[in-house]
């Protein structure tokens, strides 16, 4: 990155300091933007986008503790690097520059190779930070990414009240049997999408995958105001996206895909699990082992969707349910109420 | 004053660290923007803005050690520390240093073109 150039700002009140830390860092193959306060220094972060910036602390109108808070208060630019160059004084203020997350301090008249070196390392920690971002932003969702964002990653959950999902796709084995392993991976490809858009659609959170199966919550990591309604809508809408999918020409004479659906809700334990190293966003508790045993139990009452008491009651309004009784559920000590979705359409 | 008022280590380091040009134009805007500072912090005591007091203390003493000039740069540090707590003792710092300035503003001058 420091051999490519960066872009930077340099505020400074002091023009002498200011042309020479933007010709130091020039001559290091950075391109420089100079403002002459705080204030400026703000204004022009907030309209173009920077690499690093070098804050000095003394400055009229807004001084650098002032624009440090505005910085971490801004969700745009809390993540900015800022180096703190200054000849004060006054030791506090540096500390309080260090806690209020300037990443270096450089005593001014700055030296030129400390300047280099202290650049490249802060500009090195943005570019692993950027990058860590970007992978979290691919491989989890981005309520998840975003919590992340604004908590931090920390091991360790909290209870909530959420409504866990699973789905998966009805005899996928012997579809994978009959088919060329890449028609396996396209149809699972496809299949993802469409439950993708369904379910976060309506606000929902795919965190599992695997092979042909599904587990979505609704109500967790970020809170939704009616998480049972909310699953019920995407599981109607999973089921008529898969039936438009087997309309499609292109699946002409191959076997349509069915899924089943299994909706609970209650108190899960919701957080990050795993280890420092490699961790995943997940819930556990009761309702998401009746979810589980309800998917599974769509296989056995032909049914494409199955939601238990809790789930039903909260989302009556959503669409006509059958009662199915209570059942007794593998793993389950006390039965289970199990309703049906009325989808208007048989399940082979 | 036989001893330059300008630790000329410190300037050829500067010198060489970003160029020759480029330390004659900074001398040159220095020029241009040390007497306001001065003047700056009589203005700030007549009104006894300490903020402004202290700032104006504070880029001249940063300034004044860019170019080598650490007398000149442990004075403004002086008043930057006290700011305006003693009245009687800056009014005599206000003049030693403008009186310290002028000889070290030729010798930066005489240094730029050597």
């Amino acid at each position: 990155m420091a051999e490519t150039g960066a872009r930077l700002l340099v505020a400074d009140d002091n023009k002498v300091n200011r042309l020479l830390l933007a010709r130091s860092l020039e001559l290091q193959g950075h391109s420089v933007v100079l403002a002459e306060n705080g204030r400026v220094a703000l204004e022009t972060l907030r309209r173009e986008p920077f690499d690093l910036l070098l804050l000095d602390i003394a400055m009229p109108e807004m001084d650098g503790l002032q624009v440090l808070e505005q910085l971490k208060a801004d969700l745009k630019l809390r993540d900015l690097p800022v180096i703190v160059t200054s000849a004060i004084e006054e030791l506090d203020k540096v500390v309080r520059c260090i806690e209020l997350g300037a990443e270096d301090y450089l005593h001014k008249p700055v030296n030129p190779v400390l300047l280099k070196a202290r650049i490249g390392a802060s500009l090195e920690k943005k570019r692993l930070r950027d990058q860590q971002r970007e992978l979290v932003r691919r491989f989890a969702t981005p309520e998840v990414a975003q919590d992340l964002d604004s908590s931090g990653f920390a091991l360790g959950g909290h209870r909530i009240e959420a409504t866990a999902m699973f789905s998966d796709i009805r005899g996928f084995t012997s579809i994978a049997e009959q088919s060329r392993p890449e028609e396996t991976i396209e149809l699972l490809n496809t299949y993802y999408t469409l439950m993708f858009e369904a379910i976060s659609g309506q606000g929902g959170v795919v965190n599992q995958m695997v092979g042909d199966g599904l587990m979505a919550i609704f109500g967790a990591p970020l809170p939704l105001a009616d998480p049972c309604g909310a699953a019920v809508r995407a599981a109607l809408e999973m089921i008529e996206m898969i039936e438009l999918y087997n309309c499609e020409p292109e699946r002409a004479g191959k076997p349509s895909i069915e899924i089943g659906i299994g909706i609970a809700s209650g108190n899960v334990i919701a957080g990050y699990t795993g280890t420092q190293r490699r961790a995943t966003y997940t819930c556990v508790g009761d309702a998401v082992n009746v979810a589980a045993r309800l998917e599974a139990h769509t296989k056995i009452v032909r049914r494409a969707i199955l939601v238990d008491g809790a789930t039903r009651g909260a989302a009556s309004a959503e669409c006509e349910f059958d009662s199915l009784g209570a059942l007794a559920l593998k793993g389950k000590e006390q039965e289970v109420e199990v309703f049906a979705v009325q989808t208007g359409r048989k399940v082979r | 004053m036989n001893e330059s008022p300008i630790d000329v280590a410190t300037y050829r380091a500067l010198q060489e660290a970003t160029g020759k040009d480029f330390v004659s134009e900074l001398v040159e805007t220095f020029m241009q923007e040390a007497p306001g500072m001065l003047a700056d912090l009589r203005d700030a005591r007549a009104k006894s803005d300490a903020d402004r007091f202290r700032r104006a203390a504070h880029s001249l003493k940063s300034n004044f050690n860019t170019f080598g000039a650490h007398t000149l740069g442990a004075m403004a540090r002086e008043l930057e520390i006290k700011g305006m707590t003693d009245p009687a003792c800056n009014e005599a710092a206000l003049d030693a240093l403008e009186a310290a300035y002028a000889p070290a503003a030729a010798a930066l001058k005489e240094l730029g073109r050597g």
